[in-house]
């Protein structure tokens, strides 16, 4: 039997750091909340802060080192990072909206900070994951943690019941996933990604139930993503779901799932595309549309931008169809993630109880009472709608321009088509904001200084990232070479 | 040999130093302010292009200092520079633009003394100079392109200066209108080049790079060459684009010595020069440019004969000598064609000019039949328009004399003896309208209405003295251009010899009866002026009733404004008006546009009620999306 000893575990231990922080932050910040009141849990959200803080530290550390742990369960390699600082970044920002909005609804801190931190621990044993059955381990170590989450104001009926269904249908995906992974195991004698692979390549896998594995996987993937059809959930969970969770399912969830979903399926599965790209084809049309279409008709801004989750699912989607780099993926997926946090965290300022404050007919004349909240949100649905020289229009170039160098012109057509689509409702909220009377008896209240530092960084990043796309975009394609490069060896971290 | 010389990047930088400083200090500095700054940047701008020239010359002959300030446009192999390059050509060019330019901005300074918008003005006024120095110093086409847009901008801001006035801006709008036909010409003839270049694997636009091209060249010059020629008729206003250049004269009379006489309208004959390696390859287009040039100079000429606004006048004569300028071009005599593009510069601004300082003293009046008389009370405008109008009239020594005396001879050697002749007897129409000019000006019985008469005078000291300066650039401009034999004989030639392509044939040595006939017309050309307007000054009347036809013809300027209202402006007007806008636009495009939203709000409403709220109900819609999905892979596995 061995020993305890780190040194002689025959792994690098320090990429597991930033795990391993979060982990025991979120421990931390469980056992202080113990002996505080209610009331001083913004204290605790700073603490969650700085956990993540540490985390993203050691995350730094972690560039460059491509390694994998446990027998390659864990993979810590630049595309790990690369997720790890998004989800960190996505947190962080969720946390700060969470600082004042925590406390004026009474929700209690240690359980409501440990569960985020919990939830990002799953996002990143997702993106880490180098066997399935990590992977299905990150999915449920963070869903179940956002469950809690979504359901946590519970003198709100609403809250209640988005949790409620988010976690039904999640169960009911769950099942699908794992029976997925049974099947792949099954044809292939193995959970890890690298063998699964090896078998694929070497076409010792069983055939038929190889084929029926993936499809039960995307099904599994297509949910957490919010891919239509499997996409239901999603309306209803973000608008029950206390404001920063929304924010926080709208982007670290769905960077999670992607950052698994693009690792397995294009890396590990990529040698068998042709059995998925077809379907991921199909449920990419399909989303854009039933997202961008249904958003129309949103008059509820937490509603609408549900639907432009589930739109910008499909545009990310129509990336993972070309074949050969996910780069411009995982570009889209950040310029998506801080657009969207940036309008999330102008929905939490105008919000107020009892679900008020959340029409978009509330944003009207908000130009003329809070200027630079008007001019940040006017930033952040241009840059979803993908206006030059936002992130927004950058992500969607890339994505695009990828799909169509793999030959999906017809998909590229209809996704330019829902962008179009998607103007008329993003645009519809900066009409309100600028063009139309206000409504005096809808005032928007003081935002704390969280909200407010959540908004200006958003609203950099989206015309940083979008003036200079070429260091993001250098990031994500030595994130996903690192991630498919040749197997990572176990290099023992000699420092 | 080209060597790099940075003090190229500040020829241009200086007026748009002064652009700046007129725009956002111009009100707050003050008229003063702006007085110094807008002519002096131009000032600098000359002296920066003397210390050029200075380090020009100590090259060997066909060198050229060369600027380049940053790697412009990159796109794989193809990459533009923004790069000068200063050799004999721009140097002649830099000469004339800052040099002529700051007289004509000190001269403006008197004469936009009472305007209150005189920021505007000299933003203008030196936006259009640093335009027109990137037009003659750049190293490609495409920085070309940037200067000969920006002079295009200049020209429109400034012909609708007075925007107030909706006829001023009207025909701000048409030259800018008609040059935009020009300027696609222009854009299309680079993108010939550089697919005809691509095509051989050459991804070049520089002047240098490109003239060593001929063999990938020659399939597509002549389309390229006519292209590119197309645009220098919009800006140079020849046929059939010339237009707009008589309604340009709306503008401030600076402007109309500055940009439409001495600089801008002559970006098109520097075009020529310029490209002269292309338009050579293609003998056809290079007849074309000859033949469009002789019959505008004939065409313009005989409507300045009939014109009375003194502006006019001199704007039909500016087609006609740009015509000459096009027809030196045209007979490959390159450097003729700029030799006179020099000479007239001088003289053109300075006619320009003393008709401003006219108009200026007589309170906008521009009719010359309530001129008259002048020359008692403007001695100083008397004498120096005088000057230039023996000049433009081709009497020797004066400078015009010497250039138009080139191209005609080069006309002849080379074979266009139509050509010629027609160059010979617009000669004999230019002396005849312009002495008709300054005799409705200033000789005669005076016809200024008397409110105005009492206190004539000549202008101040800050516009008469460029007009004395130009008075004597006139006389002695042409003088570096002598012919050969006589003294530096053919110096001007010399000097420009290693950049424009040399004529074919070395140029025959005129016949004295050629030469006399060029001395004797232009002096019948004054004569039957004399004698029409004042020896009998019935005589005119008199044939204009005989040849009736022919007088409201010309009268009416050939009806050409009329033929492009009918043939072009109207139909497309109604073409906008019936099939585009209440047709495609009205019925097709809104009809669309809001059939398709309003469709997909329906949609969208049909798909929300999907959401009703029970998880049942999507946990069935999964299903069956799981149900599709697992029915796919079952077929594939069963069937295939």
């Amino acid at each position: 039997m061995n020993t305890l000893n780190l040194a002689n575990l025959g792994f690098a231990w320090l990429p597991l750091l930033p795990l391993i922080a979060v982990a025991v932050g979120a421990a931390i910040i469980l056992l202080v909340g113990v002996r505080l009141e209610d009331e001083d849990s913004a204290g605790l959200g700073i603490l969650a802060l700085g956990v993540l803080l540490v985390s993203f530290v050691c995350t730094l550390f972690t560039i460059g080192v491509n390694a994998e742990a446990f027998g390659g369960a864990l993979l810590t390699d630049d595309y790990t990072a690369f997720f790890e600082i998004v989800i960190q970044a996505a947190a962080a920002i969720s946390v700060a909206l969470s600082l004042d909005y925590a406390a004026d609804n009474g929700l209690a801190g240690a359980e409501y900070y440990s569960l985020v931190l919990f939830a990002v621990l799953g996002m990143m044993l997702m993106a880490a994951a180098g066997d399935l059955i990590i992977v299905f381990l990150g999915l449920e170590t963070m869903s179940i943690a956002v469950y809690a989450l979504a359901g946590f104001v519970r003198r709100e009926a609403r809250s209640s019941e988005a949790a409620l269904k988010y976690f039904l249908l999640g169960a009911f995906s769950t099942g699908f996933l794992l029976y997925g992974i049974a099947l792949i195991y099954g044809a292939t004698g193995t959970v890890h990604l690298d063998g699964i692979r090896a078998a694929i390549v070497a076409r010792a896998a069983s055939q038929p139930y190889l084929e029926l594995g993936v499809g039960l996987m995307v099904i599994g993937f297509g949910f957490k993503v919010a891919a239509a059809p499997f996409h239901a959930w999603t309306p209803d969970a973000y608008e029950g779901a206390p404001t920063p969770i929304t924010a926080f399912m709208a982007t670290g969830v769905k960077l999670a799932a992607f950052a698994s979903f693009v690792r397995v399926f294009m890396i590990y599965l990529g040698p068998a595309a042709a059995q998925w790209s077809g379907v991921l084809w199909v449920l990419a049309a399909l989303t854009m549309t039933v997202g961008n279409v249904v958003a129309l008709v949103q008059d509820n801004i937490k509603r609408m931008l549900a639907y432009s989750a589930i739109a910008h699912a499909g545009y990310a989607l129509v990336g993972m169809t070309a074949a050969g780099s996910a780069a411009a993926v995982l570009y889209y997926l950040v310029a998506y993630a801080f657009a969207t946090l940036g309008a999330f965290a102008v929905v939490i300022v105008l919000e107020r109880r009892a679900t008020a404050g959340l029409r978009i007919a509330d944003y009207r004349g908000l130009a003329q009472t809070r200027p630079g909240l008007a001019a940040a949100m006017t930033l952040f649905m241009l840059s979803l709608t993908g206006v030059p020289p936002l992130a927004g229009f950058v992500g969607k170039l890339y994505v695009f321009a990828a799909a169509v160098d793999s030959g999906h012109v017809p998909l590229v057509v209809i996704a330019v088509i829902n962008s179009a689509i998607s103007a008329y409702y993003y645009i519809g909220v900066i009409v309100a904001m600028y063009m139309q009377e206000g409504t005096p008896e809808i005032e928007p209240s003081g935002a704390s200084p969280g909200v407010l530092i959540g908004v200006a960084i958003a609203a950099l990043a989206v015309v940083l990232i979008g003036i200079a796309p070429t260091p993001y975009m250098n990031a994500a394609r030595d994130a996903f070479a690192a991630a498919a490069g040749p197997p990572a060896q176990a290099t023992a971290f000699a420092r | 040999m080209t060597q790099q010389f940075w003090p190229l990047g500040l020829i241009p930088l200086l007026p748009l130093g002064g652009v700046l400083f007129a725009l956002f200090g111009g009100r707050r500095g003050g008229r003063r302010a702006v007085n110094v700054v807008a002519p002096g940047v131009v000032g600098l701008a000359f002296a920066v292009s003397v210390w050029s020239l200075a380090r020009l010359v100590s090259l060997p002959a066909g060198g050229a200092l060369r600027f380049a300030a940053w790697r412009w446009i990159a796109a794989g192999p193809f990459h533009v520079e923004m790069a000068l390059r200063f050799d004999a050509l721009t140097a002649i060019m830099c000469l004339v633009v800052t040099g002529v330019g700051a007289l004509i901005h000190v001269y403006s300074v008197g004469y936009m003394g009472h305007d209150e918008d005189y920021a505007r003005f000299f933003t203008y006024m030196n936006l259009f100079t640093a335009s027109m120095l990137i037009l003659v110093l750049a190293d490609n086409l495409v920085v070309m392109f940037v200067g000969w847009e920006g002079v295009g901008l200049c020209s429109y801001l400034l012909i609708a200066f007075w925007y107030t006035n909706p006829e001023y801006a009207y025909n701000g709008r048409k030259a800018f209108i008609v040059n935009r036909v020009g300027d696609a010409g222009f854009l299309l003839g680079i993108f010939t080049i550089v697919y005809a270049l691509a095509r051989g694997g050459v991804w070049t636009v520089t002047f240098a790079g490109m003239s060593h091209q001929a063999a990938l060249l020659q399939p597509y010059a002549t389309a390229a060459a006519l292209l590119l020629f197309l645009g220098a008729t919009g800006k140079s206003a020849q046929i059939p684009l010339y237009v707009w250049l008589p309604d340009a004269m709306v503008g401030p009379t600076p402007v109309s010595a500055l940009i439409h006489a001495a600089t801008m309208v002559t970006a098109g004959v520097y075009m020529v020069t310029r490209l002269g390696f292309l338009f050579t390859l293609a003998p056809a287009a290079l007849t074309v440019v000859a033949v469009v040039g002789a019959v505008t100079a004939f065409f313009a000429a005989t409507i300045a004969m009939v014109q009375t606004d003194i502006k006019r006048v001199l704007a039909y004569s500016t087609i006609s000598q740009i015509g000459y300028m096009m027809l030196g071009a045209g007979v490959g005599a390159f450097s003729a064609g700029i030799f006179h593009l020099m000479t007239h510069a001088f003289f053109k601004a300075l006619l320009f000019l003393c008709a401003g300082a006219i108009i200026h003293e007589l309170d906008g009046e521009q009719e010359m039949g309530r001129m008259g008389g002048l020359r008692g009370s403007m001695p100083i405008t008397w004498l120096t328009m005088l000057t230039a109008a023996l000049a433009i009239s081709g009497i020797p020594p004066f400078a015009g004399y010497f250039s138009k005396d080139q191209i005609l001879e080069a006309t002849f050697a080379s074979g266009h003896p139509t050509l010629w002749l027609i160059g010979v007897i617009t000669a004999g129409l230019t002396a005849f309208y312009i002495f008709r000019l300054i005799i409705l000006t200033f000789y005669g019985e005076s016809r200024v209405e008397p409110s105005k008469a009492a206190h004539l005078h000549d202008a101040p000291a800050v516009m008469t003295v460029p007009l004395i300066v130009l008075a004597l650039l006139s006389v002695g401009g042409g003088w570096v251009g002598l012919p050969r034999g006589f003294l530096w004989g053919e110096a001007f030639n010399r000097f420009l010899a290693p950049v424009v392509i040399p004529p074919g044939a070395e140029l025959a040595t005129p016949g004295s009866g050629l030469a006399l006939v060029m001395i004797a017309i232009p002096i019948v050309g004054v004569a039957a002026a004399v004698v029409c307007y004042a020896q009998m000054p019935g005589l005119p009347v008199l044939v204009a009733y005989k040849a009736r036809l022919l007088d409201s013809l010309l009268r009416h300027k050939y009806y050409v404004d009329e033929l492009y209202n009918a043939v072009i402006a109207r139909p497309l007007f109604w073409v906008a008006a019936y099939v585009l806008h209440r047709g495609v636009d009205g019925a097709v495009i809104d009809g669309l546009v809001n059939g398709t939203g309003l469709t997909l709000l329906e949609g969208g409403e049909e798909l929300r009620r999907t959401e009703s709220g029970n998880v049942q109900h999507y946990a069935l819609l999964y299903l069956c999306g799981a149900l599709g999905i697992g029915a796919y892979y079952l077929y594939r596995v069963v069937i295939r």
